[in-house]
């Protein structure tokens, strides 16, 4: 078996030799190469929707003041003298949320992590299909420009807000966006779905087939293990939002009337009778739910690696870290509905809703205080990994503990679509996420790219960004909190609103500095990759397989024979062990105990 | 001009940026530093800069509680709304507590545990006993809140009204609110969305104004055919025409099934409908009947911490009793125009953030006096009848003033 695993690998040397640009760098099999292009392609679409998310900032700040840099971008059509259209607003508000929630956070962050690290860090030659994950890459890649492309439509992008609720995302005549915006987003979103599924089962199967000699289910790194989860999250729900999606078609080309009743808009009384509304929130929060764990777990496994390697201490409670992700993954599927205690369903069903929400927190505040224990009695190296992990570990707390007053249905009727919401979400899945993907990406760049990023201008970013997003969502909860409902293009029609303003103003300030924080990333991550230090083959001291890969990539990942695991990834600064650190590679002496 | 301008400024800034980073990256090879080696001092830094972060955290929350605790929502005006903020501030006391000690415990161990060459960090893979400490806890914890705040949401969402809960209509649609009250009856009249015309934009039936309804949808039928036959139109145009012929068939079918029927609906007669504000008494239970024209809405009181979604095709429900009265209220904030209001809270279109009503809270007797001022639906018919005798409903003219 060896040997033809060998021969294997010495044809995939030999044909690395004489690849074409084109098989190398765009049509590429290598899940190397395809997580790269994952990263770079959500870097693009993130640096879109930050755009966007500043140029309404700027509207919500400062309502109805002219800005020549709207009208550069907007044109005279969206933004005439500068001001900011109100549906141009709605647009943005909603594809900000799109992009973020799946171009960026989803398809990014597990595109990434997952292609990279997981036949790294189970010891497989590469992913079970190349040729799927090549398709997952293009279809990811097309779903991105399409859905950019809705922006630059004569009758403006989607603008029902990421949850597009018929009958509004429905109908046309309810507003522009509903019409060509709103069948580009639909068409986006169907490949995007099918980029997912065929990423989503490759990472399935190469996690259960595909790991080397030695490597159990219990010493597999966490990370593959919330990449495993999600990507299970990822197969059973996608296809509800694929279900709801296909009758929103239906209705808004065929004439059908699953979410259509009773109807009279535009002085027209429609034909449809007999649909629900209610019926597209239970699709679309069936995946709309498990779809924030599909963000924030594989976030949580960077983190659980990062702090774990830099605080040169084993992650605290491995297999309470497993068990915790599996309870997340499993409760994720039974409270989708809390996102609709007041959508009319029957109030019966919010009690349970109820129950099964506030679950989520035992396990996740078990995860909380593991990482905290992690840190304690470490010997704590600041790179600026770590650090996007720590404020991970905060802002996961924070924006979680929003979440205990959301769940409450009694509670939730005041500050439902309010900006508490928003100020929760971003917190607890937006920052998080975010700072995950930071972290691995400062963390994993030398495995990237062969080169290590700047520490310094790693900091600058970080110190930036912390405080920007927390500058950013606080105040937002003061704002909820008022009663300042979201997706309002100003407030200044309300008497009762106009306490909120200079922490609109605020909020925005803070906005503007974190989107030039981005700079520095950026800047960064570009003139690393090609002039950064060159890296060695293990800088952080870490234990797990994907350092004992030669810097340079080859197709195989190992040279040689593949590793042979002996041990948990976490042995850091074992008693009785000279170094700090013992590789899974190393075997275990006679009279150690495993762990 | 200035768009070139712009451009020179960026082009100049990268080059700028570009000459910084080689100084930067020369002045790097003399020191030979390895990236990944952290200094001790950037160390000792980031640790530190951890926790005054921390701790500047915590002084922007304590100065926004402070310092914004006008713009927070004033006492609830509704019976159950005292309910919900005890629970709230209940919640709040275990937030706090909870997001001040585990976020300090965080910062001050990456800040206590920086990195130390004489040190070995100390080998701690699990302990039983402290993972069982902190899962029975939050458990605990969530238990309480749990039980606490469902036993609140089952008290709340008893929508069925009291004996004399006053039962209000609430319609939304791009962009308004309407509110109809049932009336001396007490019972609000039947309604569909067929019979939604302009003077009567609820679609409430009564007995008198079928006929007309009915009569309009042939003359508009009869128009649109007509215009099929006399004018030459392009075939889109025409197939435009002819489904809309179609759809006004549908809707006369369904108007002449209520005519058919043989049922009674003078229910509607004494109900009257109102824009722009409208009243309730205070001290009464008052159940809403929340409808939508067109999208989803969401009608929200913040001020009486209700909300219910206002979905087309069915009718939503919340109920609740306003404790203060408009007046009061005034005295109780300070000012003299505040309003009690009501929201659009759901994305509904382009106009979704000025979608709202003021409510008055009355005695008793304001409540049934400025009621009486209000004309009834019957008398609103006849009334837009008289000012728009233009509009075909003759027909419709005739059958009121027989009556």
């Amino acid at each position: 078996m060896a040997a033809i695993t060998e021969a294997h690998a010495s044809q995939h040397a030999h044909h690395h030799a004489k690849e074409s640009f084109v098989s190398k760098y765009v049509f590429s099999q290598d899940h190397k190469m395809i997580s790269k292009q994952f990263l770079i392609t959500a870097i693009v679409m993130a640096i879109i929707a930050m755009m966007l998310s500043v140029f309404f900032r700027l509207q919500l700040g400062w309502p109805g003041e002219s800005f020549e840099i709207l009208n550069f971008f907007l044109g005279d059509k969206w933004a005439p003298d500068g001001v900011l259209d109100k549906n141009m607003y709605l647009s943005l508000v909603t594809i900000h949320g799109t992009i973020m929630v799946f171009f960026v956070l989803t398809g990014g962050l597990s595109g990434t992590f997952s292609n990279l690290l997981i036949p790294l860090q189970i010891g497989a030659r590469d992913m079970a299909s190349g040729f799927l994950n090549m398709l997952s890459y293009w279809f990811f890649f097309i779903s991105s420009i399409i859905m950019v492309a809705s922006l630059f439509v004569e009758s403006g992008a989607a603008s029902g807000g990421w949850t597009v609720y018929p009958p509004l995302s429905a109908l046309p005549q309810a507003m522009p966006g509903s019409g060509l915006g709103m069948s580009l987003w639909l068409i986006s979103i169907t490949i995007f779905i099918a980029s997912s599924l065929l990423g989503s089962l490759n990472y399935i199967v190469t996690i259960l087939n595909l790991r080397t000699k030695g490597m159990k289910m219990t010493r597999l790194p966490l990370t593959i293990w919330a990449f495993f989860i999600t990507a299970i999250l990822g197969v059973l729900s996608f296809p509800v939002l694929f279900a709801a999606a296909l009758l929103l078609v239906m209705d808004r080309t065929l004439g059908t009337s699953f979410y259509l009743s009773d109807i009279y808009i535009g002085g027209e009384a429609l034909d449809p009778v007999g649909g629900s509304p209610i019926l597209y929130e239970h699709l679309f929060w069936f995946l709309g739910h498990p779809e924030v764990y599909i963000v924030i777990l594989p976030a949580l496994g960077i983190a659980s690696e990062v702090l774990s390697t830099n605080s040169r201490k084993p992650i605290f409670g491995y297999r309470a870290m497993i068990g915790s992700l599996l309870a997340i993954g499993f409760l994720s599927f039974i409270v989708w509905a809390h996102h609709m205690f007041i959508s009319g369903m029957n109030p019966f069903l919010g009690s349970v809703f109820v129950f099964t929400t506030l679950l989520i927190a035992i396990p996740s505040a078990v995860k909380a205080f593991n990482y905290i224990t992690t840190l304690w009695k470490g010997n704590i190296i600041f790179t600026p990994a770590m650090l996007f992990s720590i404020a991970l570990v905060s802002t996961f707390v924070t924006g979680g503990l929003t979440g205990i007053i959301l769940a409450d249905a009694t509670l939730d009727i005041q500050v439902h679509d309010t900006y508490f919401v928003v100020a929760h979400f971003h917190v607890v899945m937006g920052l998080s996420a975010i700072f995950g993907m930071f972290s691995g990406v400062y963390h994993w760049f030398p495995k990237m790219y062969g080169r290590m990023m700047n520490s310094k201008l790693g900091y600058a970013h970080f110190w930036l960004t912390v405080i920007g997003g927390y500058g950013v969502f606080f105040p937002m909860h003061f704002v909820g909190v008022a009663g300042a409902p979201r997706r309002y293009y100003q407030y200044t029609d309300f008497p009762m609103f106009d306490g909120i303003q200079d922490l609109n103003v605020i909020i925005s300030l803070f906005a503007i500095m974190a989107a030039f924080a981005q700079g520095i990333f950026l800047f960064n991550f570009f003139y690393s990759i090609y002039r950064g230090q060159k890296a060695i083959q293990n800088p952080w001291k870490s234990n797990t397989l994907e350092w004992t890969t030669p810097v340079e990539h080859i197709h195989g990942n190992w040279p040689g024979a593949l590793p042979v695991v002996y041990r948990w990834p976490y042995d850091y600064s074992k008693p009785g062990k000279e170094l700090d650190y013992v590789p899974q590679t190393v075997p275990l002496s006679p009279d150690e105990e495993e762990h | 001009m200035e768009k070139l301008l712009l451009v020179l400024v960026i082009i100049l800034a990268v080059i700028g940026v570009a000459q910084i980073a080689k100084v930067y990256q020369l002045s790097m090879g003399i020191g030979n530093k390895r990236e990944e080696e952290i200094s001790p001092a950037a160390n000792k830094m980031n640790g530190a800069l951890l926790l005054i972060f921390c701790l500047v955290l915590f002084a922007f929350f304590i100065w926004e509680l402070i310092s914004h605790q006008d713009i927070l929502l004033p006492v609830a005006a509704s019976a159950h709304g005292q309910e919900v903020d005890t629970l709230m501030n209940f919640n709040w006391i275990i937030i706090f507590t909870v997001f001040f000690i585990v976020n300090f415990l965080l910062f001050f161990f990456s800040y206590k545990y920086a990195y130390d060459p004489k040190r070995k960090a100390y080998y701690l893979a699990h302990n039983n006993k402290l993972e069982l400490i902190w899962t029975v806890i939050p458990s605990i914890v969530l238990a309480v809140i749990i039980i606490y705040g469902l036993r609140t949401w089952n008290q709340i969402t008893n929508f069925e009204g009291g004996e004399d809960a006053l039962n209000v209509e609430l319609y939304g649609r791009q962009f308004d609110w309407t509110v109809r009250y049932p009336g001396d009856d007490a019972v609000l009249g039947d309604f569909n969305f067929t019979m939604i015309t302009g003077p009567n934009p609820m679609g409430v039936i009564s007995n008198e104004n079928l006929p007309g309804r009915i009569k309009e949808l042939q003359d508009e039928i009869q128009k649109s055919e007509d215009d099929l036959v006399n004018n030459i139109l392009p075939h889109s145009q025409a197939m435009e025409i002819e489904e809309k012929i179609g759809m006004r068939r549908r809707q006369l079918a369904k108007v002449i099934a209520y005519e058919q029927s043989g049922r009674d609906f003078s229910a509607s007669d004494d109900d009257i409908i109102v824009k722009g504000e409208f009243h309730i008494p205070v001290n009464r239970e008052v159940r809403f009947n929340i409808r939508s024209s067109d999208v989803i809405h969401s009608a929200y009181f913040p001020h009486f911490r209700a909300q219910m979604n206002a979905v087309p095709g069915m009718t939503t429900y919340f109920k609740f009793t306003p404790t203060i009265t408009t007046d009061s209220m005034r005295t109780i904030v300070k000012d003299p125009d505040f309003n009690f209001i009501l929201l659009c809270n759901k994305v509904c279109g382009s106009a979704h953030y000025n979608m709202q009503m003021d409510i008055i809270v009355d005695t008793e007797e304001d409540y049934e006096k400025w009621l009486l001022d209000q004309k009834t639906f019957a008398a609103t018919m006849v009334s837009q009848i008289e000012k728009k005798p233009e509009t075909g409903k003759l027909e419709e003219k005739r059958i009121i003033a027989e009556k």
